[in-house]
């Protein structure tokens, strides 16, 4: 089905040529950026140059242990910097922390268990890698809409709990509202991935010889696959999240400025 | 003292809101009927009548609603019972007649929508308008006419006419006094307005930077 491909650390210090293009652009217009993409261009070599040694070991010991403590760890980073998205969110962490560890487990556990992928490092470890990516991303956007929601609006919400209603019954149209938000990219890129642009995965497997039909395929079980964690861990996140707004007495608790 | 039985009963209340006591050592009573909060901005007002519902808890001192602790209560009846129209325009997304029957909902009944618009001042036209679309003050009526959904038997009204103008402002009142004649409730209003407290109220409690500084009959307290 795949080939393999083998890349030089010359054709990828070629590539330096485009971000120098960037670095121009943004010295050019004042975008002030020049520093934050020297800064993301050294992080990501060294982060990806890290993993794949990482991968490397994994891949060799060949055991499904080292992946959980893998997929573990970057769950645990993913919440962490999740967290600082949503800094309107009191006490964000943990929601972020369950729902990004239910969704990986959810969703690695329903892809082996319908046969999609086999049970071994080399199918868990880039699929759990794009699932708790994913997952981070969207939990961060949906409490970061969370949090102004419960701002913005927390005279209309203290007006329902006014009426009797629950702080859930309360909360419910901007969890709602938040969900939405957090999901609503993946959605997006679903329905204009193949007329806009090609995803990821895919073009990965072209790169590498793959038949256009297998990457298509591969590309589309991934996509599915996101949909579902992505829609797990925003629907975990905010509905762990918004509880902190309120007291046990159905009050809205003080907010203070961020 | 006033010879209605006692509504609520606020015992030494203090209370803190972003760091600042707003209440201090507040005692007072409000009977049943017609009663009144008046004072000047930035007093205590609004912050007491959220204690009356428990939107909020006071950090000392007790409240007591018709003789037990409002914290004995279940909220969520207690809030059916004692209902607050706030003073920013809150209603949610959706039509009038949306809003209302949310109330109604919360507690187990049917709504009249066009009788308890009618209630509130509006015609039964404005049961199919966007709730946003509308002006404040009919926002207020309509916020109004879905606390009543809730056929609460206290109703607590914040500044309900801080934001009209004079002729609106003359319409809420007369509505709130035409109410008081069609439905058995006693409000509690919140107001800067000492000729509104004198106009809408048989007992007031002045509030000055966090204490009640006196209370009794309006007429006694406030005469025209």
């Amino acid at each position: 089905m795949t080939g393999t491909i083998d890349v030089t650390l010359a054709q990828v210090a070629a590539t330096l040529a485009l971000v120098a293009i960037a670095i121009g652009v943004s010295f050019w217009q004042r975008a002030g950026l020049e520093n934050e993409i020297a800064v993301a261009v050294v992080r990501s070599f060294v982060q990806l140059t890290a993993i794949g040694f990482v991968i490397q070991v994994i891949f060799d010991e060949d055991t499904v242990a080292l992946v959980v403590v893998l997929i573990a760890v970057m769950v645990l980073f993913g919440a962490f910097t999740a967290r600082h998205r949503a800094r309107r969110v009191p006490h964000a962490f943990w929601p972020l922390l369950v729902a990004l560890s239910v969704s990986a487990i959810a969703t690695l556990g329903l892809v082996v268990a319908l046969g999609v992928f086999e049970p071994e490092p080399r199918f868990l470890v880039p699929v759990g890698g794009m699932v708790v990516g994913n997952s981070m991303t969207a939990s961060a956007v949906a409490l970061n809409r969370l949090g102004d929601e419960m701002h913005d609006s927390a005279h209309r919400i203290e007006a329902t709990l006014a009426l009797g209603a629950s702080a859930t019954e309360a909360a419910a149209p901007f969890v709602r509202r938040s969900l939405r938000t957090g999901m609503i990219t993946l959605v997006d890129s679903t329905k204009t991935t193949g007329l806009i642009f090609f995803p990821g995965t895919m073009v990965g497997m072209l790169l590498a010889g793959a038949e256009p039909v297998d990457a298509v395929r591969l590309q589309l079980i991934l996509l599915y696959a996101l949909l579902g964690s992505v829609a797990i861990a925003g629907l975990i996140s905010v509905s762990l999240a918004y509880r902190s707004f309120f007291t046990p007495a159905q009050q809205l608790r003080e907010q203070p400025e961020p | 003292m006033c010879n209605q039985p006692v509504l609520f009963e606020l015992q030494d209340v203090a209370l803190s809101r972003g760091g600042r006591e707003v209440l201090r050592d507040l005692t007072a009573s409000l009977p049943e009927g017609a009663s009144c909060v008046a004072g000047p901005s930035g007093c205590g007002k609004s912050s007491l009548l959220r204690l009356l519902n428990r939107l909020a808890d006071p950090d000392r001192g007790s409240v007591v609603y018709r003789g037990r602790d409002v914290r004995e209560a279940d909220v969520l009846e207690l809030r059916r019972e004692v209902c607050l129209v706030p003073q920013l325009p809150s209603l949610l997304d959706g039509t009038v007649a949306d809003n209302v029957r949310y109330a109604a909902r919360l507690a187990d009944r049917e709504a009249n929508v066009e009788r308890l618009l009618d209630l509130a001042g509006l015609d039964a036209s404005y049961a199919d308008r966007d709730g946003s679309k509308l002006s404040v003050g009919e926002q207020q009526r309509a916020m109004l006419a879905r606390a009543l959904a809730l056929e609460p038997d206290v109703l607590l009204l914040d500044e309900p006419t801080s934001a009209l103008d004079e002729s609106a402002r003359d319409a809420v009142e007369a509505t709130l006094v035409h109410l008081r004649e069609r439905v058995s409730v006693s409000t509690v209003l919140v107001t800067h307005d000492l000729d509104q407290a004198r106009r809408l109220s048989d007992w007031v409690v002045r509030l000055d930077v966090g204490r009640a500084v006196e209370q009794g009959h309006v007429h006694d307290l406030l005469p025209a």
